[in-house]
Order: C-alpha cells, then sequence, then structure tokens
C-alpha cells in the first residue's frame, strides 16, 4: 500500500484543540492546491461553547505577537468576539517597582483569548473562544467533526483503526492531536507506539471575575508580567480578558502554599483595588504542561502534533501547536505519511522547538537567579525605564523582556542579544547606579498609571 | 475601538504609509477600507481599495524598493503591522508562508493585465508610419 495520501484518502485526528483543528485547516488547504480530495474527521468530544471546565483546554489563552502575524499572513483571522482583549504593552512588575514596556507602534499586537465558551461564571459566552474559532475555520473547509471519545485504536491490514460508541472507520493516516491533560497518549500505546510521551510539571491558572470598569482602571489592555522572589515560580502574569483576569503561575509543581505567596506579596496586591479580596469559588485549574518534549513524535501513519509532543516552554503553546500541526500536514500532503517521511520533514520543525526549549531552561534559570540579586533586577527595570523614556533609543532590554514574555522570539535568539557586550555592559552599570539609587516602593495609585 | 480589537487604528484620511518611504513592514487590513494613492507630480491618483484580509507593503519587503505607494484609510480603519525581519525569518523558516503572498500578487498581476488592455483600448491609436 503507498505510503501517500492520494484522492479520496482519509485521515483521523484525535483531539480537536487548535493542533488538531489547525492541522485538518492546513491539511485540506493543501489537498485543495493539489486539487486533492481528503476526507478529514476530528474527534472531540467536548463542546468549545460550553463554559467552565467542560469546553475548557485549560491553558493561559495568550495568542504571541509573531502567532497573530503568521495566521493573518494564512489568512486566518482573529475577530474581536473571539479576542478578549488586544493587548498592547507589558508591565513588568518586582518586588520594588513597576516599569511599562510598549509595543514600537503601540500597536495591539498579543491577543488574549478563552479557550472554551469561558470562565464558569461568565455572563455571556461568545463563540466558544480559540478552539471553537479555529475547529470552525477547519469545519468550512470540509472537516467532519465527530463529537465522541475515542474508545480504542488499532492496525487493520496496516492502516490505523478508530473506533468509537459502535463504530470502527480505518484510515491512511492518524494524527494525535490530544493535550498532556488526556489519556491519548495510551490510546497510542495500542499501536505499538512506545514513546514514553513528554515530561510534564503542575502549572496554576485562574480567573478572577473583576468586572470591566476595574479592569481598564488597574489592568488596561496590559499583560502584567511578574518577577518576583519567590522559590519555585519561574514565572506569573495577570491577562486581562473582558470582565475577567487570568492569572497564571508557571514553575515547578506549583502548590496552594505558592499560589498565597503570589496573592500576598505586596508587588500582586497593589495590582488589585484596595478592597479587594481572592474570591473563594473562582474557576481555577492546574493543568499539566509539557516542559520536555517526547522523543519518537512518529511511526508509519501516525504523528503527534500540539503538546501530546512538544510545546515550547511556558509560552506560546498554541504557536507551537500550529507550527508543529503546519509540519504535519505539509509533510502527509507533499511528501508522504511513512515514518520515514516524517523523519525527514517533520522532525526538523519539532527537533527546533524542542532545541530552543533547551536555550529557555538556560534563560529561565538565569532570570530566577536575578530575580534574587536586589541590585540586578533593580538595574534590569531602569535599564528598561531608561530605554521606555527615550523613544528611538536602542531599546535592547525592553525586547529581550517583551520577547521573552510575550514568547515573540525564540530563546536561542533572546539568550544570544543578552551576551552581546554592550548589553552586558550597560546592565552592569545601572545595577551599579541602583546601589545608590532609592528602593521606593510603587503604591497601587503608581501601578494604576502604568497600566492606565 | 473594541477591547479585542487587534492591530492599530486610523482615523479617516490618516496616513499608513507614503510613497517614496523605505519599506521596512507590510501590513494586512483588519477592518475598514483604504485606499491606494499613486502621486504624480502635484496630483494624486486612485490605483486601488483595500478591505479586510488584504495585505499590503509586501512589494518592498520583497524588492527592497521604495514604497511604490501612498495607502491612507477611507473612513476609520484597522491595521496589523509585521515587521520585515521577523516576516523573512519566518517565511525562510516555512517557504509555504509566501504562497499566500503569491497568490494575492498572482490575482493583482491578473486584475493590472486586464487594466493594461482596457487602457489600450481607450486611448487613440498610435500614428502609423509609412
Amino acid at each position: 500500500m503507498a505510503m501517500t495520501l492520494e484522492n479520496g484518502s482519509r485521515v483521523a485526528i484525535i483531539g480537536g484543540g487548535p493542533a488538531g483543528s489547525l492541522c485538518a485547516y492546513f491539511l485540506l488547504t493543501f489537498a485543495r492546491r493539489m486539487e486533492m480530495d481528503l476526507a478529514v474527521d476530528i474527534f472531540e468530544p467536548r463542546d468549545f461553547g460550553q463554559p467552565g471546565p467542560g469546553g475548557c483546554n485549560m491553558c493561559g489563552g495568550i495568542v504571541s505577537e509573531s502567532l497573530v502575524q503568521a495566521l493573518a499572513v494564512e489568512g486566518i483571522e482573529l475577530p474581536a468576539n473571539v479576542v478578549q482583549r488586544g493587548i498592547d504593552s507589558y508591565v513588568l512588575h518586582t518586588d520594588e517597582t513597576a516599569v511599562r514596556i510598549d509595543t514600537p507602534l503601540h500597536e495591539r499586537r498579543i491577543a488574549a483569548v478563552h479557550r472554551g465558551g469561558g470562565p464558569r461564571d461568565v455572563s455571556e459566552v461568545t463563540f466558544g473562544g480559540i478552539d471553537g474559532h479555529l475547529m470552525a475555520l477547519a469545519q468550512e473547509l470540509g472537516a467532519k467533526v465527530v463529537r465522541t471519545r475515542v474508545r480504542e485504536v488499532d492496525w487493520q491490514e496496516g492502516l490505523p483503526r478508530v473506533s468509537h460508541g459502535k463504530s470502527s472507520q480505518t484510515y491512511d493516516l492518524l494524527v494525535g492531536a490530544f493535550g498532556v491533560n488526556s489519556a491519548g497518549g495510551q490510546l497510542l500505546e495500542q499501536l505499538g507506539f512506545k514513546d514514553k510521551g513528554p515530561t510534564t510539571t503542575k502549572a496554576y491558572i485562574t480567573e478572577l471575575n473583576l468586572g470591566h470598569e476595574v479592569i481598564n482602571q488597574y489592568f488596561g489592555s496590559s499583560m502584567h508580567v511578574f518577577l518576583l522572589n519567590i522559590p519555585r515560580l519561574d514565572f506569573a502574569a495577570i491577562v486581562p480578558k473582558g470582565e475577567f483576569v487570568t492569572v497564571c503561575l508557571l514553575g515547578r509543581d506549583i502548590d496552594r502554599e505558592l499560589v498565597d505567596a503570589f496573592f500576598e506579596s505586596q508587588a500582586v496586591k497593589d495590582c488589585f483595588p484596595p478592597s479587594y479580596s481572592p474570591q473563594e469559588g473562582a474557576c481555577h485549574c492546574s493543568p499539566r504542561i509539557n516542559i520536555r518534549e517526547a522523543d519518537r513524535p512518529f511511526m508509519d501513519r501516525v504523528v503527534l502534533v500540539g503538546d501530546g509532543g512538544a510545546t515550547r516552554l511556558y509560552k506560546d503553546g498554541i504557536g507551537a501547536a500550529y507550527r508543529t500541526a503546519k509540519a504535519a500536514a505539509l509533510t502527509a500532503v507533499f511528501s508522504g505519511v511513512s515514518a520515514q517521511d516524517f523523519q525527514k520533514h517533520y522532525l526538523p520543525a519539532y527537533r527546533s522547538i524542542a532545541h530552543d526549549n533547551r536555550y529557555g531552561l538556560v534563560t529561565f534559570a538565569v532570570v530566577h537567579e536575578i530575580k534574587r540579586v536586589r541590585p540586578l533586577i533593580r538595574g534590569t527595570v531602569r535599564m528598561t525605564a531608561r530605554e521606555q523614556a527615550r523613544s528611538g533609543n536602542t531599546r535592547s532590554m525592553s525586547m529581550v523582556l517583551w520577547d521573552m514574555f510575550t514568547g515573540s522570539s525564540p530563546y536561542r535568539d533572546i539568550f544570544f542579544r543578552t551576551l552581546a557586550p554592550g548589553f552586558v555592559g550597560r546592565l552592569t552599570w545601572e545595577s551599579a547606579l541602583s546601589l545608590w539609587g532609592n528602593g521606593r516602593k510603587n503604591g497601587a495609585g503608581d501601578a494604576r498609571r502604568i497600566a492606565g | 475601538m473594541q477591547e479585542g480589537s487587534l492591530g492599530k487604528e486610523y482615523a479617516d484620511r490618516e496616513v499608513v504609509c507614503r510613497q517614496g518611504e523605505p519599506g521596512d513592514r507590510m501590513y494586512v487590513v483588519q477592518a475598514g477600507r483604504l485606499e491606494v494613492l499613486r502621486e504624480e507630480g502635484d496630483g494624486e491618483v486612485l490605483v486601488g481599495e483595500l478591505a479586510k484580509g488584504d495585505v499590503f507593503g509586501e512589494m518592498a519587503i520583497f524588492d527592497r524598493q521604495p514604497r511604490s505607494a501612498t495607502v491612507r484609510a477611507k473612513g476609520n480603519a484597522r491595521v496589523l503591522t509585521l515587521d520585515r525581519r521577523g516576516f523573512l525569518r519566518r517565511v525562510h523558516e516555512d517557504p509555504s508562508l509566501a504562497f499566500q503572498i503569491l497568490e494575492r500578487m498572482s490575482l493583482r498581476i491578473r486584475s493590472l493585465n486586464a487594466e493594461v488592455v482596457k487602457l489600450k483600448h481607450l486611448s487613440p491609436p498610435e500614428p502609423q508610419r509609412k
């Protein structure tokens, strides 16, 4: 049997999140270019129109600057009813102060989105968030969504077979697009997939209902990023979305104690209205996140895309889903569906994400150390503030922080930019100056002004 | 501007990019309409109109020539900017991304060809040499 997709070939995609829907979208787009008719079935039991856990794929919900731009070129628009807030800046909070960094053209370049229909106490369900939107695009091109859980997968005369309910069907290609938080990996073991799967850790995400007015006043269209000296916490962000803010904590096995330490820190308290106290019962989750890729994401007629395989460390998971889904679709349509085809054409894209994460790990380790050394963190903030005050100047620190926190550039790029002698010299100089500077703490009023 | 909008808002008649300027970015229209104007002598000639989903400014990214025309908002418009370096890096990583641009460029050449034919029919015949 030919290891290529032909007119009338069938593809099964298990999982209808961004990776699955984008893979369907690109398979059908490329097939159309080749004047080939493909039947694509997406197996997804969730209804992304539903608020709360039933429709949510548990993630921070940020579409990075680079992904917004790539999708725009692909002709994939993110309409205003999917984007809960266009982000035009971020505010970096440290234990002592805060500094605001704007996009070069004061443009809204990052999309804050909900994954499903929104948090469980959302007052108005929009279009089903980013997952629902991308799935609808795949459906417009002819993908069929099968709203059921896959019971079993096995081989039938050399073809993968998918069984659900009482029906079974063989396919020419099976795409595993289930995330790390599903049991999809066990399904693939039934096919003889030997990989032990990705390594994961726990994150913490909560959605706080503050209302539009408070959000406009205290958070604006900024993503708020925290570099706090809290052990095990690598990264924390508060992202405004409609009447909610999403609080996202990343690090090594985030637990209750760490979450409490975050909300009790002065820098975080200053972001909220003085009368605010954390709500009991707010929508929250502790999803597993992929921190090290699965080793071998394919075999003959089977390929893994999205974070069930590799994703970008901490940031831009949806961007990694886009890159792996598209690379798998390109391979399947233009080359073939054998393990060799995936090895030759899919693995390089997959590996580039995985290799970049090694630089990401080092970068986050360095940030961890910087957070502990007060003059260095002060120097970082001073250097950024100085760059922001002088327009048109080199903005090396601002861009390093921007790219790192928004997931807009490969970690490798960021890493090498920080090694430039000029960069190191300026940071050293500003850090030395900060030893004489005052360590005045910004109050809530200052945080508000910065968010403006 | 709605909270969920992306890109930058331009007011009526506000210029997004100007003919003759260096082109270090390209644009994707998110909402509204824009006019493409060619400045000739003291006047300007309307050469086209852009709407949601249209890409412009990509020629300067590929041929490194100054902007060939001025683009101005016609009513309120919203436009997303793509930086030259970032775009080129992505195209080199994933050349298939350029297919979308090629497809649009080829459609534009087709319509330009049709315009040329129309103009030839309109203009008086050249004097015949004996």
